[in-house]
């Protein structure tokens, strides 16, 4: 089976002024289909290159990226856009809805840009089905600033998967959401992947990058480490233990 | 392009920031309401003038005495006594498209009867004056022709006349002693009101010219000769050779007359309140302008302020088209609207403005259609710009912008 995504010797050159930052110096990856993979890297590392690179939001200055077997690294602006809108789904860090905007609404954007028509009501099928799918059917016409910070990325969760993507790419989806919280956001990335989507998600966090199955770590623009996740940790185990320790808590409190 | 998609998009986007929205269609509204009460009042003062220039008579052309000189002294217009009958049926007679001629003189003098007096002036006219003047017998009838020939002591009387000398009474068949002549009354002129100038036109007595000249006044010479055009676009022909025609009847002599035509009188006292109407309009399409201004001010606030939004829709697969488009349509929305509720405000304005002050207002639909357009124009012209800036912006950029 071919891999969605090979990366091809991917470099990456900023030319600001006078300097040249070369952020990704020649990087090869494929990721097969199913794969959940974390990629992780200290800040300048060129992990945030190369996921707007893979999402397609920014063009390789050399090398080739092919993305279910179409070459996208020359395609011209509105074509990468379409690409971004039928093949990749966004979630990230700040959650990024749209403010004083329903959920559904929210979720039923990407349609709207969809190169082929859809009807409202075929929109808000979809939109509601994905919600559905984040658990969060019942609250479709809630305003993010009615939503918990979880909440808000599972509708940002639903957003990217209202279009069927080849690839969930979240970027540090939970970076502004509490241990708890980013344990159930997990869980719902685990759930999805387990249903066969395959995701891409940066994140410097350790013990989040071992809910996934694959880790990269990048440093100074190459991959230096590509591992399996051994220990792989499930979010609904990690949220029972969560419990059980909140209950021991409650009750050596109440004995004091 | 998706038309559809943009547009709710653009709709959704508005209806977000409502408070906005109608506060940056405040300028468009008081713009649009600005101009439409203006050119309403303009046109109304205009429509009133016109009125008053039509009551004096339809396509007149009239012919007055010049001025006349002797020993360096100069009368000025009117003084030179040298319009006669004569030139009045040599006018009548031999120019075409000439539909009544009436040599009028006029003089001021007591009139008596029923032991009442009152001071007036006297007409004489021929029996074309009603039609000259579109100023119709309402009692009684016109003297005629014949009265004109044998110079009968008939008179028409204007209804001032009619409530002063003879208050109760119809004033029909009985007499009316002028300079101790007895002129029997035959009709009474229709209520015409004050004219443009102030004067009573109802406070007039109507007789033969040739009456007047040989009976009441021993005067040789005309005050004025009307003359009636068949048709507006004729006027200036008239005019033309009326002055051919006195000018050869007075051969080898200055010309001691001139002729005048409606249209200039009406043109001279409609262009105040044109350039009136102009000034207002133009002042008001100012704030048309301040009101564009506003919107392309506040889409380039809100392309800055909602940067994130635009990262979000590129990232999730929006061309730039779609982003200029939505930004576009935003700007259109926005002046539409303010135009549709500037029209409603002017209109109402205006006849609000009609209420207290008693001005007549009339609400031209060319105002309101060009007013309609121009707010559109000014949404495409004042948005492109932001849209424009909008559509420019890099994904990432945007979707790290803070």
């Amino acid at each position: 089976m071919t891999p969605v995504v090979q990366l091809q010797d991917i470099h990456k050159i900023y030319a600001t002024g006078e300097v040249q930052v070369h952020a990704v110096r020649g990087i090869s990856l494929d990721i097969q289909k199913g794969e959940f993979i974390a990629i992780m890297g200290a800040s300048g590392s060129g992990k945030s290159t190369l996921m707007n690179t893979l999402g397609c939001l920014d063009r390789p200055t050399s090398g080739r990226y092919l993305l279910d077997d179409i070459d996208v690294s020359d395609l011209d602006r509105n074509e990468r856009a379409d690409i971004r809108n039928q093949k990749l789904g966004f979630v990230f860090q700040g959650f990024n809805l749209l403010a004083r905007t329903s959920a559904l609404e929210n979720v039923e954007l990407p349609m709207l840009y969809a190169p082929r028509r859809i009807s409202a009501q075929e929109m808000r099928e979809r939109a509601m089905h994905a919600l559905g799918i984040v658990g969060l059917a019942d609250r479709h016409d809630h305003l993010p600033n009615q939503l918990s910070g979880g909440q808000q990325q599972r509708v940002a969760i639903a957003r990217a998967l209202v279009n069927q993507p080849q690839i969930l790419l979240a970027d540090e989806p939970t970076g502004n959401l509490d241990s708890k919280t980013s344990i159930e956001v997990m869980g719902v990335f685990q759930k999805l992947n387990d249903e066969g989507i395959t995701i891409v998600m940066v994140t410097h966090e350790l013990d989040i990058a071992h809910y996934c199955k694959r880790n990269l770590i990048v440093r100074d623009g190459v991959v230096v480490r590509d591992e399996l996740v051994k220990d792989r940790l499930v979010s609904a185990q990690e949220l029972m233990k969560l419990q059980q320790a909140e209950i021991v808590a409650k009750l050596t409190h109440a004995r004091q | 392009m998706r038309p559809v998609a943009t547009t709710i998009i653009a709709l959704r986007a508005l209806r977000r920031n409502k408070m906005r929205s109608v506060l940056t269609a405040l300028g468009m509204i008081i713009g649009v309401g600005a101009v439409i009460a203006m050119v309403s009042i303009g046109n109304g003062a205009k429509s009133q003038v016109e009125g008053a220039i039509a009551s004096l008579g339809q396509n007149i052309v009239s012919v007055f005495p010049g001025s006349f000189s002797t020993g360096g002294a100069r009368g000025g217009w009117g003084s030179a006594n040298t319009l006669t009958p004569e030139d009045a049926l040599a006018i009548q007679r031999e120019i075409s498209g000439v539909v009544a001629v009436s040599p009028e003189t006029r003089n001021r003098s007591q009139v008596l009867a029923n032991g009442l007096n009152w001071n007036t002036t006297i007409y004489g006219e021929s029996p074309d004056f009603p039609s000259i003047r579109s100023w119709d017998v309402s009692e009684g009838t016109m003297f005629t022709d014949a009265d004109v020939r044998s110079a009968s002591k008939v008179a028409v009387i204007g209804q001032t006349i009619a409530d002063q000398i003879f208050p109760g009474s119809s004033p029909i068949g009985q007499t009316l002693r002028i300079r101790n002549i007895p002129f029997k009354v035959i009709g009474i002129l229709a209520t015409k009101g004050f004219n443009y100038f102030g004067t009573d036109q109802d406070d007039a007595v109507i007789v033969p010219y040739t009456s007047s000249m040989r009976r009441l006044f021993r005067r040789t010479t005309l005050s004025t000769i009307l003359i009636q055009a068949a048709t507006k676009d004729q006027m200036f022909r008239i005019q033309q050779e009326t002055t051919d025609l006195l000018q050869q009847r007075r051969a080898g002599r200055d010309p001691d007359f001139t002729v005048r035509n409606q249209l200039e009188l009406a043109e001279a006292a409609t262009s105040t309140t044109r350039t009136m109407t102009a000034l207002l309009g133009a002042i008001a399409g100012v704030s048309l302008i301040v009101g564009g201004i506003g919107i392309m001010n506040i889409m380039l606030v809100s392309v800055t302020e909602r940067t994130r939004e635009i990262g979000i829709r590129l990232a999730i697969g929006a061309h730039d088209r779609d982003i200029r488009l939505q930004f576009l349509l935003e700007a259109m929305v926005l002046s539409l609207m303010g135009g549709t509720l500037g029209i409603l405000l002017g209109i109402i304005s205006s006849q609000l403005v009609s209420a207290i002050n008693g001005w007549p207002v009339l609400v031209s639909t060319t105002a309101v259609i060009v007013a309609f357009l121009f707010s559109g124009a000014v949404g495409i012209i004042f948005g492109f710009y932001p849209a424009h800036k909008a559509a420019q912006l890099d994904p990432i950029e945007a979707l790290r912008f803070e």
